[in-house]
Formats: C-alpha cells, structure tokens, sequence
C-alpha cells in the first residue's frame, strides 16, 4: 500500500516538472543561432546534403566515435557476461523444426536485407538514413538467419577482423584529417564534389561506410552471443 | 501539432516511469526503460522543430535559401546518438536479465533480496 502511495507521488511529481516544461515550450517560428549556422554554412563546408549527417561525422565526428566505442564496450561487456564454462556447452542443442515458411524466406530475404542496409549507409549523406541505421537493417538479417537456424554459428574471426578493421581505419582517416586538412575528422581529405551526388562530401561516404560495418558486425555479435548462451546445460 | 507532440513525449515518459516503478517482471521494468527512453527523444525532436518547414536534406532545397526551409539538424543528430546509446543500455539489461534468470530460474524482481535491506 505505502509502496503505491509512494510511486504515485513520485510520478505526480515527475508529471509537474513535464507540465512545467511543457507550458513553457514554445513552438519556434525561426531557426536557433546553432541550427542557422549548420543551415547557412553547411552545404559549403561540409557539402552533404543530408544536414544530420554534417553535423554527426563531421562537426560533432569525436561524439561519434565516442558513440561507436559505447558500442563496442557495450558488445565486450556482453560477452563477459555471458561467458559459460566450456563442459556446460552443447553443440548442437535440440530445437524445433524452422517451418518451412520461415526457412525459405531467410534464404530468400537475407540477401536483399543486406542490400537494403549497404544501401542506406552509402547513401547516408544524400538521403534519411547513415551508419548507424544501415548496420542495424544488417544485423536484422543475420538475426533472421539466426531465428531461421539457431545453432547457426557466427564466426567470430570475421567479426572481429570486420571491427577491428573498420574501428582503425575510422581514426586513421581521423588522424589523416590532421595532417592534410583542416583537423580531426574534418572531410575535405577528399574533394567536396558537387552536392547532391554520390561521390561528395569528401570522405563522409568512407567513414560512414565503415561505421555501419562496425555496427552491423557489432550488433550481429550481441544477437550471435545470446542465441550462444542458450546452447549452455541448465 | 508541435503541442501534441511535445505532450504525446511527455505522456510517453511518465508511462515508462510507472513501467519501471510498479512492474515485478524484469523483462516488463527493461520495456518501461525503453518507452521512457522513446518518449524523451520525442520530446527532444520535437524541440527542434520549426513551424512549417521541412527535413534538414538539401535536395529540392537551394542552399542559399535553407536557413529558412529547414527545421534545426542539431537536436536530431543528438538524438540518433542518444537512440545508439539507448540500444546499447537495452541490450546491457536484457543480458543482466538473462544471468539472473540462469542463477534463481525466476524473473521477478521480488526473488532477488541479496541486496535488499
């Protein structure tokens, strides 16, 4: 009883400081001093039409590896956990039979889901969409391929060659910035190229490139050491 | 429509700290974190918003003109981040969840007093 009381005062409370909030929000009727500055200038000095991406890699680029870090860790930190001794593993643990349905599909769809998510993390300067959101449609595919055929094995050599290679080559194109351009992560390592085409924005595509191959080789891992986990003897 | 937005946010996070508050399943306290999580970036999207105007991508926008078209990028490249991070604490609590489950085979909240006082 005195449990309730409680959660209900603290959500009256909570629920004043949203009204509060809320009153004195105001819905805007011209941009802020930052966003006008991203708007004005960012088409010239970054040269992605896709403003969201200008300010994620390249103007706020060190928040975004300190993100993809975040992942990482967060990926090491799971496979800690779920660490199990090596008697207790069953290789090939009993599961029901894939429908039929289910098992034709993942062959059918795995590849085209793949595309999709290269797609979106090439085209991340030019339409909605990035690293971030392209790794996680690839590892939706393997996470069918995996609900297809749970004792389907990832390998844990490609993923960490894949991470390892994409984390890397993401901060030497950093350092590279450095030394031949204007300073870390700054783009223009490359020629800006006209706005709008797929081969603009100076190094945006790269590095967007290989953050979605950390990510999808991230998130695969996670999904892969769960499925894993459940190989153990209870 | 910016209100309702706003509100829905709100409304979203205040229902996701009654998840976390009242539920006794862990998996149902990890889904309270997550709506409350989406509320929050509801809200914070919809800071950025400027009356009438369109998505920060400059292709049928000049760029001359985008300072006036344009709703503000910065809070939604603050909030793709804050999604990334959101995924990884989820993910981080499901495995938790998943360990405590193996120790006492049981997901409610109210079997684990180890650290009760």
């Amino acid at each position: 009883m005195i449990k309730k009381i409680l959660i209900i005062g603290l959500l009256a409370g909570v629920g004043l400081i949203f009204f509060d909030l809320f009153n004195a929000y105001q819905g805007s009727e011209v941009l802020g001093k930052t966003g006008r500055y991203y708007a004005e200038n960012g088409a010239d000095e970054v040269g992605a039409a896709n403003l969201v991406t200008a300010v994620i890699v390249t103007y706020r680029g060190l928040d975004t590896l300190g993100e993809v870090t975040i992942l990482f860790l967060t990926a090491a930190i799971i496979s800690f956990v779920l660490k199990f001794r090596r008697e207790d593993f069953i290789p090939n643990r009993p599961v029901r039979i894939t429908s039929e349905l289910l098992d034709s599909a993942s062959q059918v769809i795995v590849p085209v889901i793949f595309m999709v998510g290269i797609y979106i993390f090439i085209n991340g300067h030019l339409t909605p969409g990035g690293g971030f959101q392209g790794g996680a449609v690839i590892a939706s595919g393997v996470l069918l391929m995996i609900m297809a055929n749970p004792n389907f094995g990832i390998s844990h050599k490609v993923i960490a060659k894949v991470e390892s290679i994409s984390g890397i080559a993401f901060v030497l194109i950093g350092i590279m910035g450095i030394f031949l351009a204007g300073g870390f992560l700054d783009n223009r390592l490359l020629g800006l190229g006209n706005l709008g085409e797929l081969f603009s924005a100076g190094v945006i595509p790269i590095i967007y490139t290989f953050i979605g191959l950390k990510v999808g080789a991230e998130l695969s891992n996670i999904l892969g050491t769960i499925s894993h986990a459940q190989n153990e003897k209870n | 429509m910016e209100y309702i937005i706003i509100s829905t946010g709100f409304a979203l996070a205040l229902l996701g700290l009654w998840g976390i508050l009242s539920q006794k399943n862990l998996i149902k306290i990890i889904l309270g974190f997550t709506i409350f999580n989406t509320g929050i970036n509801i809200v914070m999207v919809s800071i950025g918003y400027v009356r009438g105007k369109a998505a920060p991508i400059l292709d049928v926008i000049k760029p001359s003109e985008a300072a006036d078209k344009i709703v503000d990028p910065l809070p939604q490249a603050l909030v793709l981040t804050a999604i990334v991070i959101g995924l990884g604490v989820t993910a981080l609590m499901l495995v938790y969840a998943l360990n405590l489950h193996r120790e006492k085979n049981s997901l409610d909240i109210n079997s684990f007093k180890d650290l009760k006082w």
